[in-house]
């Protein structure tokens, strides 16, 4: 097997498929032995990858020079080629098979432990795969005292962006005395490109079912609440089945395993919007009023849903808990970095080669999450930034490759752990607009109720449209970061406190691209169409007529066989001219 | 249908259906089983049309095997992935699968074990 993943492809594994194969055939082999092309294995820094099965064994940084080595020393004598096996670098032992190799992978499952691997649809797949064991559990052999205390020495805080330590919340909810309270799965992902929740849902439910009743025994609840939004019909329909079954297995409803614990769960919907993740505004929404947040305190923990004490956690939170109760606090605290432990889930999206959920402890770096698991940028372009935490983070440049992702160090950084979308820059990619593309989102999702967000938003954006279209000056930079510090300080939730970042951090790497906006009216990435202007080189120009053709506008004169010329007061800069001209006459600037 | 009862009626049930699914007196032990990985990302590469074809093909081929509808493995940039595992071996995960290629993993790999291009070697460890 030859890793025809794009990193190593850029490294001739093609050469090496063939030269493999060609050597298969040599010894007359080609009967017994396969050469076959893989997707990519994640460890693309040791890449190309060779991997002889049902041996198990792997070689790596293999050239194409190495194919007859390998065929013949390990195919036909059995012997393992030492030069190309991983090295320990603790004791230099070569490591052979993919089992020993563990180590060296830099994904781990916890939350996705049981997606694309049992059917959501089936319950008993699903307690086949330890399902509802923790419930049982700590419905036995636990106080709510010892489970919330459990959950608090594993460190677990909150996925859903914020990253409150979750044992802490749970136990101010459980102290809330009242006749009725409440659990709620926050399940309104509403960060682009992140889908890490959806995915949970619709392939493990169970798992968010069984944390949300060992949730509602800890702060002695009998209700919880599941707020998805109506755009996740799949999630939706597998989460009622799997309620209907965890109902009908006595897993859920009255006296849950005969321990005399009762818990039910319901779901609802919402409509979508993003300031509806803020747990004030979610619990709005799930009362039929407006989704807009109110001001804290008091928290959901005293008075939430209906007012009464309410326990908000994310899906992914919540996936997390059954593992935790059933390995113990110490696994999972020995699991990531010093204040943020466990894995966690990032969607990575944009200019990177797999696209795709993956899952690594806390701690692992940017530069391993991109370039290895990710399989590094798209058509060998440069890495420029990586945005986290949606239009509520910061961007992440190349001097914070090396650095550990947690939640501190994100904030640190400028950005935010967010849910986890990771959407990846390339060279082409003009920051300006980036942050322009975040706050379209986050004027088109403002409540409205407080007029920082409503209004200073609006007007950051107009400051960054400006810009965009070359009508900036340099006074507006300092202009952008003032209101955004003001919109921070002053908006009444997380949307408005946390909408600034993405142009503060942009300001912050980027300086350089702004300034070249305003003083000398250019794009660096050559991304903003109005700053951009079509020129026809002269001397390229053999006067075939065809830009003049193609043109939509007649912006383009000239004679047969002479040089043509491009009227920039009538140019739409669609590029329809450069893309028909043959003779690369026509450039950007 | 079963209500379970206790903590410990549910240890039992669990054994039960282990030994259901993966017990060396079940019929299931020696059947090739074939997930189809089904969530949105796989749905909307066109995982059930996979999914169906595989279902028939493998009872016109007279192939005796469980195919399982899972959520998704996070490879969106594989979509429709499926998973093959043969009985007593690990299980192997194709990406890209078209009509095409699915009839290249039953004809190949199901039936003969001969792997085939296309394989996403698995990059995560995991807790299970």
């Amino acid at each position: 097997m030859v890793c025809g993943g794009t990193g190593c492809r850029d490294l001739e594994s093609e050469a090496i498929l063939e030269s493999l194969k060609l050597e298969v055939e040599a010894n007359a082999l080609e009967n017994d032995i396969q050469v076959v092309r893989t997707g990519c294995f994640g460890l693309c820094s040791l890449g190309p990858i060779v991997k002889i099965m049902p041996d198990d064994v792997v070689y790596f940084k293999v050239k194409h020079g190495d194919a007859r080595e390998i065929v013949e020393e390990h195919v036909i004598k059995g012997k393992k080629v030492e030069r190309l096996l991983l090295k320990d670098p603790v004791n230099n032992k070569s490591l052979v098979s993919s089992a020993e190799m563990n180590g060296f992978k830099k994904q781990l499952r916890i939350v996705l432990r049981n997606c694309g691997v049992i059917d959501p649809e089936n319950i008993e797949e699903s307690i086949a795969h330890n399902g509802y064991e923790a419930l049982g559990k700590v419905l036995t052999e636990m106080t709510p005292d010892d489970t919330i205390k459990v959950i608090k020495d594993s460190g677990l805080r909150g996925r859903g962006g914020g990253g409150f330590p979750t044992g802490i919340k749970w136990e101010i909810a459980r102290k809330n005395k009242a006749d009725q309270k409440y659990v709620v799965c926050n399940a309104d992902e509403g960060d682009p490109g992140a889908f890490m929740d959806r995915s949970v849902l619709e392939g493990d439910p169970h798992a968010v079912l069984e944390a949300m009743a060992i949730c509602g025994y800890c702060i002695e609840a009998d209700k919880g609440l599941i707020y998805i939004r109506a755009e996740y019909p799949l999630a939706v329909a597998r989460l009622k089945t799997a309620i209907s079954q965890a109902r009908e297995y006595g897993l859920l409803g009255k006296n849950i395993m005969g321990t005399g614990f009762s818990f039910d769960i319901e779901i609802r919907y919402g409509a979508g919007a993003f300031v509806c993740g803020e747990e004030t505004a979610l619990i709005h929404s799930m009362e039929g009023l407006r989704g807009e947040p109110t001001v804290k305190p008091p928290f959901p923990a005293e008075a939430g849903f209906r007012g009464k004490p309410t326990n908000v956690n994310n899906v992914e939170t919540f996936a997390c808990v059954s593992p935790i109760i059933l390995k113990g606090a110490d696994w999972f605290a020995g699991i990531g970095t010093a204040r943020s432990k466990g894995t966690k889930v990032f969607a990575l999206a944009g200019k990177i080669n797999n696209v795709g959920l993956i899952e690594v402890p806390m701690g692992t770096t940017l530069r391993d999450v991109i370039f290895e698991i990710g399989g590094g940028i798209r058509n060998g372009k440069k890495f420029k930034a990586a945005q986290t935490g949606g239009p509520s983070g910061g961007c992440l440049t190349e001097k914070h490759l090396d650095t550990p992702i947690d939640f501190d160090n994100l904030i640190a950084a400028g950005s935010m752990m967010g849910s986890g979308g990771l959407i990846v820059m390339d060279e082409d990619d003009c920051m300006v607009s980036v942050a322009k593309f975040f706050l379209d989102f986050t004027v088109e999702e403002s409540c409205g109720k407080c007029s920082p967000c409503r209004i200073g938003n609006k007007r950051l954006h107009e400051l960054l449209d400006h810009i965009t279209k070359g009508k900036g000056t340099l006074a507006d930079l300092d202009r952008l970061r003032n209101m955004s510090l003001v919109i921070k300080d002053t908006s009444l939730c997380g949307l408005g406190q946390s909408s600034p970042n993405p142009v503060l951090s942009t300001l912050d790497n980027f300086r350089d691209e702004y300034v070249a906006h305003v003083t000398a009216k250019k794009c660096p990435a050559g991304k903003c169409r109005d700053l951009m202007e079509y020129f026809i080189i002269a001397e390229n120009c053999v006067g075939c007529t065809a830009c003049a053709r193609v043109c939509p506008v007649n912006a383009i004169t000239g004679q047969r066989k002479e040089p043509h010329v491009i009227n920039p007061s009538i140019c739409i800069k669609c590029g329809a001219c450069k893309e028909k001209c043959k003779f690369d006459a026509i450039i950007v600037q | 249908m079963k209500t379970i009862k206790s903590p410990a009626d549910l240890r039992n049930f669990k054994e039960e259906i282990l030994a259901k699914m993966y017990g060396s007196g079940s019929a299931m032990k020696g059947k090739v089983r074939i997930r189809v990985h089904s969530g949105t990302s796989g749905l909307a590469s066109g995982a059930k049309e996979i999914l169906d074809f595989i279902v028939l093909e493998l009872e016109k081929r007279n192939i005796d095997a469980v195919v399982i509808k899972t959520g998704d493995l996070g490879y969106s940039f594989a979509e429709p992935t499926i998973e093959v595992t043969r009985p007593d071996e690990e299980p192997v995960v194709f990406g890209n699968v078209d009509k095409l290629k699915a009839d290249e993993i039953i004809e190949k790999y199901i039936k003969n074990g001969e792997y085939i291009d296309g394989i996403l070697p698995v990059n995560y460890k995991t807790i299970i």
